[in-house]
């Protein structure tokens, strides 16, 4: 099978897998979960090296979930690549579980504890300083929030990771323009982000976060700018892949109920046999 | 007069010299590599020298990712800034993600005197040990810190510590200055009562100690270095064998090593106690050691006290 197919696939059975999480723990973050699936795929299923049989392989590249809320759909791809049993799911949330509602390092294949916004970038920072100590080729994803843009600490792991020139660090933001009160652009107005990154010391490229093939070709490009780190602005449609929770704010982390959860479904099943992603 | 170096000198000293035994040794500093005195370390081992430029919470982040890649990372700024403004950071990155990290907070208490409760930091072993995972650690003169500082090296998890900014009088000698984490050291044995110090207040303590033998009264002087894993067995037995107890610390009365005493004495052997350290208020304005006299951290607060409590 075509591999990008099967990796459109494989994002609509994450969807529906933390969909059943969500509803079943009666809690999550319905709205940035989904926004950010096709490029955890692109990441996880293609350009990672990563080894779930071997969580702490010590050349393996690093992930971190800056925008730690919307872990459901990170804990659903962990367990199918293996990092541990898919069983588990069923616990997310539930008491003295260590699926807890925010990333943990107890859980296999989770670099590091998230949760509070704007902490992830630095971390990421040093962990992409540690490789370069090390002289180790991997890489160090992390994956921001819009609306945890305005985190001051966003900009101070930005300026240092320009002037480390990290070129083994990647991060990519969500821009799915909404969060919990609305639009990000009536909150606290965040463009122009190219422009900012930029003038921090980034590459920075524009890109369609929802089309799993042109994450994965752009992920591949890099590194673009020797000694520099690469920023992706990723634009996402929050909810994506469920008709009525498309760009609403409020499924920020609303819930499904039985019958909406059964027409998310359906509508993902029906994009499922089609072989593509909507 | 003292001739010591800072604690912090021989904390930086020492760190230099394991340094360059273990390239996964990192020091990282936001702007203060002068007031740590990190300068000769930043010079002679540059790549394991991160300067973040003043940024607290950023420098305590990346040491929590460069501590998930294996390093090793000292985060180095004065106390005030890292136990306050980077609070979320240790709590989250370094204590709750059980990162090994080391905080070392310098110029702490009221070291910096005279710049005023923005440079103080009197809340930092409250919260800190509040914190479930992570150790506090105020060691009282150089030859302690250096026993200390080979000590964390080799401890793997989250510590935070506190040392001043002046040269303090010497409480052990360098042949004889014990330090395990945790463990208290019982530095003068009595019967009478007990005082406890820790960090700067030791000394004090200890002074006092004299003062109270010319008086006829047994002090027990102890340097609880750790307060977090506290002690408990020498606080207990303390409070057995001599009945009454006295906490000096150069931190709020809240909150500190008096309430980490405290805690252990009203559930297991309630004896009269009293809490010396800085009120709820904004401290005065001065240098260190006229702050501690204004607020009877000294020894002749103490005998009175102690004089008192036996009367």
């Amino acid at each position: 099978m075509d591999k990008i197919i099967f990796l459109k696939n494989k994002a609509i059975q994450i969807r529906k897998e933390l969909l059943q999480m969500i509803f079943n723990a009666n809690t999550g973050h319905t709205g940035g979960s989904l926004s950010s699936v096709d490029i955890l795929v692109a990441l996880y299923y293609e350009i990672m090296q990563i080894d779930p049989k071997n969580p702490k392989w010590k050349s393996r590249d690093r992930f971190v979930l800056s925008k730690g809320h919307s872990v459901e759909g990170y804990y659903t791809i962990l367990a199918d690549l293996g990092f541990f049993l898919k069983d588990e799911l069923k616990n997310y949330c539930k008491f003295n579980s260590r699926l807890i509602g925010h990333p943990s390092v107890k859980v296999p294949g989770v670099e590091m504890n998230t949760g509070a916004l704007g902490h992830g970038l630095s971390v990421a920072v040093g962990m992409a300083l540690a490789g370069k100590m090390d002289k180790k080729n991997y890489k160090v994803y992390v994956l921001m929030g819009d609306g945890e843009l305005a985190e001051g600490t966003i900009w101070e792991g930005a300026m240092a990771a320009g002037h480390y020139r990290l070129d083994n660090l990647i991060g990519i933001i969500d821009r799915n323009h909404l969060q919990i009160s609305g639009n990000t652009e009536n909150i606290m107005s965040l463009e122009n982000l190219k422009e900012k990154w930029k003038a921090f010391g980034w590459n920075v490229s524009i890109e369609d976060g929802n089309n799993i093939k042109k994450m994965i070709d752009i992920f591949k490009k890099i590194p673009i700018a020797k000694e520099k780190p690469h920023l992706i602005i990723a634009n996402t449609i929050k909810g994506k892949g469920v008709s009525f929770i498309e760009n609403e704010a409020k499924w920020h982390h609303k819930v499904l109920n039985q019958e909406q959860l059964e027409k998310a479904m359906k509508e993902l099943d029906f994009q499922l046999n089609k072989g593509f992603n909507i | 007069m003292n001739i010591n170096i800072p604690c912090r000198k021989m904390f930086t000293n020492t760190l230099l010299e394991l340094a360059r035994k273990d390239s996964d040794i990192i020091a990282i500093t936001s702007d203060a590599r002068g007031s740590v005195t990190l300068e000769d370390f930043a010079i002679q081992l540059p790549q394991q020298f991160v300067e973040t430029g003043i940024a607290e919470q950023n420098e305590v982040s990346i040491a929590a990712g460069l501590a998930a890649c294996g390093k090793k990372p000292f985060v180095c700024a004065p106390a005030s800034f890292l136990s306050a403004r980077s609070l979320e950071q240790i709590k989250l990155d370094v204590a709750y993600a059980n990162t090994n990290v080391k905080i070392i907070g310098v110029s702490g208490g009221v070291s910096y005197g005279p710049l005023g409760s923005s440079h103080h930091s009197l809340q930092d072993i409250a919260v800190m040990r509040a914190i479930p995972g992570i150790y506090v650690i105020l060691p009282c003169d150089i030859h302690q810190t250096r026993k200390m500082t080979k000590a964390l090296v080799n401890y793997i998890g989250p510590v935070y510590i506190r040392m001043g900014r002046s040269a303090v009088p010497e409480v052990y000698t360098k042949i004889d200055a014990p330090f395990d984490i945790g463990k208290a050291n019982t530095i003068m044995e009595g019967k009478d009562i007990t005082i406890i110090g820790t960090g700067e207040t030791v000394k004090i303590a200890f002074e006092a100690g004299i003062l109270l033998k010319d008086k006829d009264i047994s002090a027990r002087i102890i340097d609880m270095h750790t307060i977090k894993p506290l002690d408990k067995e020498v606080i207990i037995k303390a409070a057995k064998e001599t009945g009454h107890i006295i906490t000096i610390e150069e931190h709020s009365i809240y909150g500190g090593l008096g309430a980490a005493v405290s805690e252990q004495i009203v559930q297991n052997f309630p004896v009269s106690m009293r809490i010396i350290g800085i009120p709820d208020e904004p401290a005065i304005t001065g240098t260190s050691p006229e702050i501690f006299k204004h607020y009877g951290l000294t020894a002749e607060n103490l005998v009175n006290i102690a004089v008192k409590m036996l009367d």
